[in-house]
């Protein structure tokens, strides 16, 4: 393959004669290697970098501010269960009422839906409430949907006892 | 075409930053958000599906007087040697007590040792710690705070993440950026 060659010795003594050289350097080899880094370095490359998802918790509330209380009729609240399973009532709950409690997926004609049908309700305040049994990927999922149904007001909450016993309640 | 494919070499040798070594693996849901992380300051907090907590950063200016501080505050000493350890490690999941123990190691050995994670009790909390003194750091070497991200594993349950998340609630830290995957929107792929 290469073309620098020692021409052949014609046998005429070991008189040193200027060879003639063929100025053509053989680049085979260098450009094997000069794609094989380029093939590392492309492989190597992190090409993305991952993206995230904003989160913004309340501010600590301080002893003497008011807090203000959300309305029953705008409050939908959402508890994600175990084995993905997702909860839902309209509502709030206390001692005197208890509200009808459903149980969707995190399918697009699941939880999203029901969201959606809210939507004419500006108002509307959306309660997340993780179970002790949640995993996180479904806290992203609930926030994402939000983030999809273009729903502004929402709130990341631990959950209550009550929510807890209504899920048991419920036999869902 | 030989001189494109040197082009192409140089340019990804140049713009290459390899990706540092993970210390856990942490696989991450996704979502929709098309919020880029930030290149540089940033702060993760990893959470793995063990419930362990993880603790990195990506600078290493800063992270030499970070150590210092934590150090102080939980009278622990470390070297010069252990701080450029410390420097060259992306994320770190022991409690500050075995910390020298494990910054004199080599990176095999390092390697080889399953972190137990950063104490996220309410009576041994080092974590706020470290995220204030990382805080207080970058603030002294860049001007401004680091951008704090919470790269939690899919299968991580939500009580280890609601305590982190309350944890620094207390030290006034209401920004929170959950690390995902990009997904398409909705109606291209279902779940």
């Amino acid at each position: 393959m290469a073309e620098i060659q020692q021409q052949a010795d014609s046998g005429e003594g070991g008189k040193k004669r200027a060879k003639k050289m063929s100025t053509k350097i053989d680049m085979t080899p260098m450009v094997d290697l000069a794609f094989l880094l380029l093939t590392f370095f492309m492989l190597t490359t992190t090409f993305s970098k991952p993206t995230v998802m904003q989160l913004n918790m309340p501010v600590k509330p301080k002893a003497n501010e008011q807090q203000s209380e959300i309305k029953a009729s705008n409050a939908f609240t959402i508890l994600l269960g175990e084995n993905n399973k997702v909860y839902y009532y309209d509502g709030l709950v206390d001692a005197t009422s208890k509200p009808e409690l459903k149980v969707t997926n995190y399918a697009a004609n699941g939880i999203r839906q029901e969201l959606l049908s809210r939507k004419s309700n500006p108002d509307l305040v959306v309660l997340i409430k993780p179970a002790e049994k949640a995993s996180y990927k479904n806290m992203v999922d609930v926030l994402d949907e939000m983030n999809i149904t273009n729903q502004k007001k929402y709130a990341l909450v631990p959950i209550a006892k009550e929510d807890s016993e209504l899920i048991k309640s419920s036999g869902l | 075409m030989v001189d494109l494919a040197f082009l192409l070499v140089t340019f990804f040798m140049l713009t290459t930053k390899f990706a540092p070594q993970e210390e856990v693996v942490v696989d991450t849901p996704a979502s929709t958000s098309e919020i880029r992380l930030p290149e540089s300051h940033v702060i993760i907090i990893s959470i793995d599906k063990d419930k362990r907590v993880f603790f990195g950063m990506d600078d290493a200016k800063p992270k030499a007087d970070m150590l210092a501080r934590v150090g102080t505050k939980f009278g622990v000493t470390f070297d010069a040697n252990m701080a450029k350890n410390f420097s060259n490690i992306a994320s770190f999941g022991v409690p500050v007590q075995q910390l020298p123990d494990f910054l004199s190691r080599d990176t095999e050995q390092r390697k080889a040792i399953k972190q137990p994670g950063i104490p996220i009790d309410s009576v041994n909390n080092q974590l706020t710690e470290w995220v204030v003194a990382a805080q207080g750091a970058a603030y002294r070497a860049f001007g401004k705070p680091a951008f704090i991200a919470i790269r939690g594993d899919g299968a991580a349950d939500v009580p280890t993440v609601q305590k982190v998340i309350k944890l620094l609630q207390d030290k006034n830290i209401n920004r929170f950026n959950l690390i995902t995957d990009l997904e398409g929107k909705p109606g291209v792929a279902g779940k």
